[in-house]
């Protein structure tokens, strides 16, 4: 071949930083310089291991196979060795929990993933009289099934002799921030334990106020303390990496995925909020050094803490079928060819026609939190053709994130400036469009796609003095585009109020046994 | 009206009749089917087999469409497929050149802007997406006109308005211009669309070879050139882009 990949000649030399980013489909490692470009890619993907309906586990040796395999792969790539690589960083699947043995570094029973439900029942249980906001003061979250500490109880219940020999002090707990950094630092000889903040806020287990391990939440749940690790900032050498070819390497930080997005958007002041547009959204507005509690369906959760400066927190609203959606319109409804085909059909008319389709495949999300809710599409007459419907689609992402943007100012009084976007939804133009419309705020795209993975580089190479201070990493960040709203106030409240009597007719649809 | 050509409206009853029967069908059927001798069907058959509209099952010898047929009724390439597949290349070159970025594509007498990336510095910019260009004096129309040959034949016959005194409109120099950016694979504009701005633009193809859209940067002149010519480090990274692009829709190493 004539032309190779230019991208390493294009990028100014060394040093750079790596980051892995952990996620729940495969691993991968992205090596950027120091203006934060991408210099180099590698990425594999792991088995999703589904023993039953609603269970999902992952081989967290299969995981730590890969992440070795795509640190290494991408540094080849990017034509550099370790000499070259100031730090690694590490960015993951938040939640999903690993117990293994201290001793030989082997896993006790797959990972439970974030997604698998199998502790909806014991949340119900733990919240007894109480109900699912039994911990939220504490915690910031809800008792739902995704978060860390029902799954290590459930654990703990069903592997045999697992719950002695944790209470011995032979077994660890770790969500893949933990696992990766463990197995990075020597493992068995002499893996520092550790996690950092907002990995911790996904527990459960952590007390948002002091920032340690709650004793009192741990004895309600059931889990011997003797299993958890030291939690840290995000922002800081942990340890060195053990091994020929990273052996040396500062391991120097971690964060959740969503909050490693909000790092790599650089949203530092209070009032930035950030919005992951894939399968489904993620949006995240940082609040300042006070965790804020939220009365309306939102979760509170830590952003970031480098070193030893005060820890930023968060407020976090879901959407859960955005992307999927038009997935589902593309292969159960056979209404478009390819997902970016969307804005083609959606273009084709003037508005909705007058539809709305509310997508609570699942029940609805926050603000809301009805899980007896179905889908519904509301308005049809005559009149309404698939290209309306199409728009339908694209309004329903737009009115949910405006749904969240609301209670997050209701929530905290803060008003938001403007949207930074990222995912792969931000090449629909028309979506985005209508998403300022809708928000009335500008929705900002930055330069750089790979917001995740730059998080965590950013805090790594803080960490290490590669990168001054927050006000660099700012500068770093480039707009790419912006969309600024264009509709009139009148017509926005109007649809709005058509889609929240849509949104009305969704719940009680299904109904529940309890 | 033109007179009518006689052999095209045969091979167009030639694919009709394949189009219509659930089974393949021997020379000797499709002959008789027509009325026409047996060596005249062979000679329709064979060039239909050639573009690739008929092809022959091995082991009967009968006759069926060919793949080629879906393909053409396929080919069209939804904008907004492009533009994804687009993405992450024209961010990297608007890093890499500190330039703005846009795509374009063929629509009705001009270029319609598909994606557009904003220069990576703080100034106010506003999104482009949607707005036209002229075909003959932008980079991005250069390219369209000559690779595409609707385009060329809009850019030929429609009006070549006079932007700048640097603006070419004068149909043969149009044309050389053309010639020459088929010979180097890009176009440029110093100047010939607004006063104080020039572009280069190269073509993106996909998988057939077709030209599809092209990609370009547009900056302040002072920074784009270098006296008379254009900075050879910006065309490169053009070209590689339009390159990138068009590897990822499926386009064979050029």
């Amino acid at each position: 071949m004539s032309d190779t990949q230019t991208t390493a000649s294009a990028h100014g030399g060394g040093p750079f930083i790596a980051a892995i980013d952990q996620g729940t489909t495969s691993s991968r490692c992205i090596v950027f310089d120091k203006d934060g470009r991408i210099v180099a890619v590698d990425q594999k993907e792991h088995e999703q291991i589904l023993p039953k309906p609603g269970w999902v586990e992952h081989d967290a040796a299969e995981i730590w196979t890969n992440v070795q395999q795509v640190v290494t792969g991408a540094m080849r790539k990017a034509g550099v060795t370790k000499k070259d690589v100031l730090a690694l960083g590490i960015t993951n699947q938040r939640e999903t929990t690993l117990l293994w043995e201290k001793a030989t570094g082997k896993p006790v029973h797959n990972a439970l993933v974030w997604q698998d439900t199998r502790t909806d029942t014991l949340c119900r249980e733990l919240g007894r009289n109480v109900g699912q906001d039994r911990f939220r003061r504490e915690t910031g979250l809800p008792l739902a099934s995704y978060f860390a500490g029902p799954k290590i109880r459930w654990l703990l219940d069903n592997v045999e002799g697992l719950r002695e020999r944790a209470e011995n002090g032979e077994i660890l707990f770790g969500t893949m921030d933990s696992w990766v950094i463990w197995n990075l630092t020597g493992g068995p000889n002499g893996g520092v334990h550790v996690t950092d903040v907002t990995n911790a806020s996904r527990t459960m287990l952590m007390n948002l106020h002091t920032m340690a391990w709650d004793e009192k939440i741990c004895a309600s749940i059931g889990i011997p303390m003797q299993l958890l690790p030291e939690i840290r900032s995000s922002s800081e050498v942990y340890g060195e990496a053990t091994g020929d070819e990273l052996g040396g390497l500062p391991v120097a930080s971690a964060l959740g995925d969503q909050q490693a997005a909000l790092f790599g958007q650089t949203c530092f002041e209070q009032g930035e909020a950030k919005s992951t547009y894939g399968t489904g959204t993620f949006l995240l507005m940082n609040t300042g050094h006070e965790p804020v509690n939220s009365y309306n369906g939102l979760l509170t959760t830590v952003g970031y803490r480098i070193g030893n400066e005060k820890p930023v927190f968060a407020l976090e609203g879901s959407i859960a079928v955005t992307g999927s959606l038009v997935q589902w319109m593309r292969d159960q409804m056979g209404m478009i060819n390819s997902a970016a085909e969307i804005e083609t059909l959606a273009s084709s008319v003037e508005d909705n026609g007058g539809a709305y389709f509310v997508p609570a495949f699942s029940g609805l999300f926050a603000p809301y939190w009805r899980s007896d809710a179905r889908g519904v599409i509301a308005g049809l007459t005559r009149y309404v053709t698939k290209a309306h419907l199409a728009r339908a689609v694209l309004e329903a992402t737009a009115w949910q994130t405006r749904e969240i943007v609301d209670a997050m100012q209701k929530d905290s009084d803060v008003e938001l400036m403007a949207l930074k976007v990222d995912g792969g939804m931000t090449a629909n133009n028309l979506l985005m469009q209508t998403i300022s419309d809708f928000v009335d705020a500008p929705v900002v795209r930055p330069m750089v796609a790979e917001t995740t993975c730059l998080g965590a580089a950013y805090a790594a190479g803080l960490a290490v003095g590669f990168w001054s201070g927050t006000d660099e990493l700012r500068a770093n960040w480039k707009r790419a585009a912006e969309w600024t709203p264009r509709m009139d106030a009148e017509t926005r409240e109007r649809e709005y109020k058509d889609w929240l009597k849509a949104v009305d007719r969704t719940m009680g649809w299904i109904e529940e046994e309890s | 009206m033109a007179r009518t050509i006689q052999s095209l409206e045969r091979g167009a009853a030639v694919l009709r009749l394949l189009a219509g029967g659930e089974r393949r069908l021997g020379l000797s059927e499709i002959a008789s089917a027509l009325g026409l001798a047996k060596g005249t069907a062979h000679g329709l058959i064979r060039t239909l087999q050639n573009e690739g509209f008929v092809e022959q099952d091995p082991p009967t010898g009968k006759y069926q469409l060919g793949a080629e047929l879906l393909r053409l009724g396929n080919s069209y390439l939804d904008v907004h497929e492009l533009r994804s597949r687009a993405l992450v290349w024209t961010d990297d070159l608007a890093r890499s050149s500190g330039e703005s970025v846009y795509l374009g594509v063929l629509h009705l007498q001009g270029v319609l802007v598909v994606h557009h990336v904003f220069r990576p510095d703080d100034s106010r910019q506003v999104l482009e997406v949607g707005a036209m260009q002229p075909l003959h004096s932008t980079a991005l129309g250069k390219v369209l006109s000559a690779y595409d040959p609707v385009a060329l034949s809009e850019a030929v016959d429609g009006e070549r308005a006079d932007f700048t005194e640097r603006t070419i409109t004068g149909l043969e120099e149009f044309e050389s211009v053309l010639d020459l950016t088929r010979a180097r694979g890009w176009a440029a504009d110093v100047e010939e669309t607004w006063d104080g701005l020039a572009s280069v633009a190269a073509p993106i193809f996909d998988r057939r070879r077709m030209p599809v859209g092209a990609v370009g940067i547009t900056g302040a002149v002072e920074r784009v050139c270098e006296g008379e010519e254009l900075q050879p480090r910006l065309v490169a990274a053009v070209r590689d882009t339009a390159r990138a692009v068009s590897r990822d829709l499926g386009a064979l190493r050029f």
